[in-house]
């Protein structure tokens, strides 16, 4: 994906979307992979140049990997903090860059990583497990 | 409660998604900031807000929203439209501002 590409933004989500939905697993675990997607994807669209993710599923459970060829993020614990934003003016106009993307990743995923260095890039891999009540919902995992 | 009784006692225009007004609306959220939308919202919520681009239509296709109502005389853009056809998204408009349509679907039994 590209960054800057808002127009675009969103299609490796639906994306992901349906091919979950093929693989039966339960209909709230998709809703968090889904979610979480979509806020790497439009952290990729709004800071990098361009990125890729990878969702592999295995076993009833996914991992992601969303990889970006960017600036970088200079202080990855500041960049966690819930509110806090480095997006363009035009991104904020749209909706976007409102500092709660890292948040939801975390509250959607249950495991959560993030490495990056100034000028190279940022890595954000994710991993969701199948919850209690996704499993007694009827995920066939 | 069902899309197409909300659509008609506050007038809403509809712009896309005419054959999804007898889904139920499962309750409300109103906001500008799409990562909140995406965090809070639930399936079948009707979403109410200014923003007028495409993403708004992808953020509720992903999370199987009932509706999207641009508030405050806001025209969507042409390719909002579209893609909500496209996606078969119930995208309504109203000249209410945001702050009175909520408080009338609140009236209306939308919580």
């Amino acid at each position: 994906m590209l960054g800057g590409a808002y127009f675009l933004a969103g299609r490796a989500a639906a994306d992901v979307k349906k091919r979950l939905a093929d693989r039966g697993l339960a209909g709230e675990m998709v809703r968090r992979v889904v979610i979480a997607t979509y806020e790497a994807e439009m952290n990729i669209c709004i800071h990098a140049v361009s990125g890729e993710i990878e969702v592999i599923v295995e076993g009833g459970q996914v991992r992601m990997r969303a990889e970006d060829r960017g600036p970088g993020i200079a202080d990855i614990e500041k960049a966690l903090a819930p509110g806090f934003s480095t997006a363009s003016a035009k991104a904020r106009a749209l909706g976007f860059g409102a500092g709660m993307g890292f948040a939801n990743m975390q509250r959607c995923a249950d495991t959560f990583a993030v490495c990056s260095a100034a000028s190279d890039g940022t890595r954000v891999t994710m991993g969701f497990v199948p919850r209690p009540q996704e499993i007694a919902a009827g995920g066939s995992t | 409660m069902k899309l197409t009784d909300v659509v008609s006692a506050l007038s809403l225009e509809t712009h896309a998604g005419e054959g999804k007004l007898e889904r139920p609306v499962t309750g409300g959220i109103v906001s500008d900031l799409l990562s909140y939308v995406m965090g809070n919202a639930r399936a079948g919520n009707l979403w109410v807000t200014i923003q007028v681009h495409p993403n708004i239509v992808g953020v509720a296709d992903l999370l199987d929203l009932s509706a999207v109502v641009v508030a405050g005389g806001q025209e969507p853009e042409a390719a909002t439209v579209a893609k909500a056809r496209e996606h078969g998204i119930a995208l309504l408009t109203t000249k209410m501002s945001a702050f009175t349509l909520v408080g009338k679907l609140h009236e209306l039994g939308v919580a």
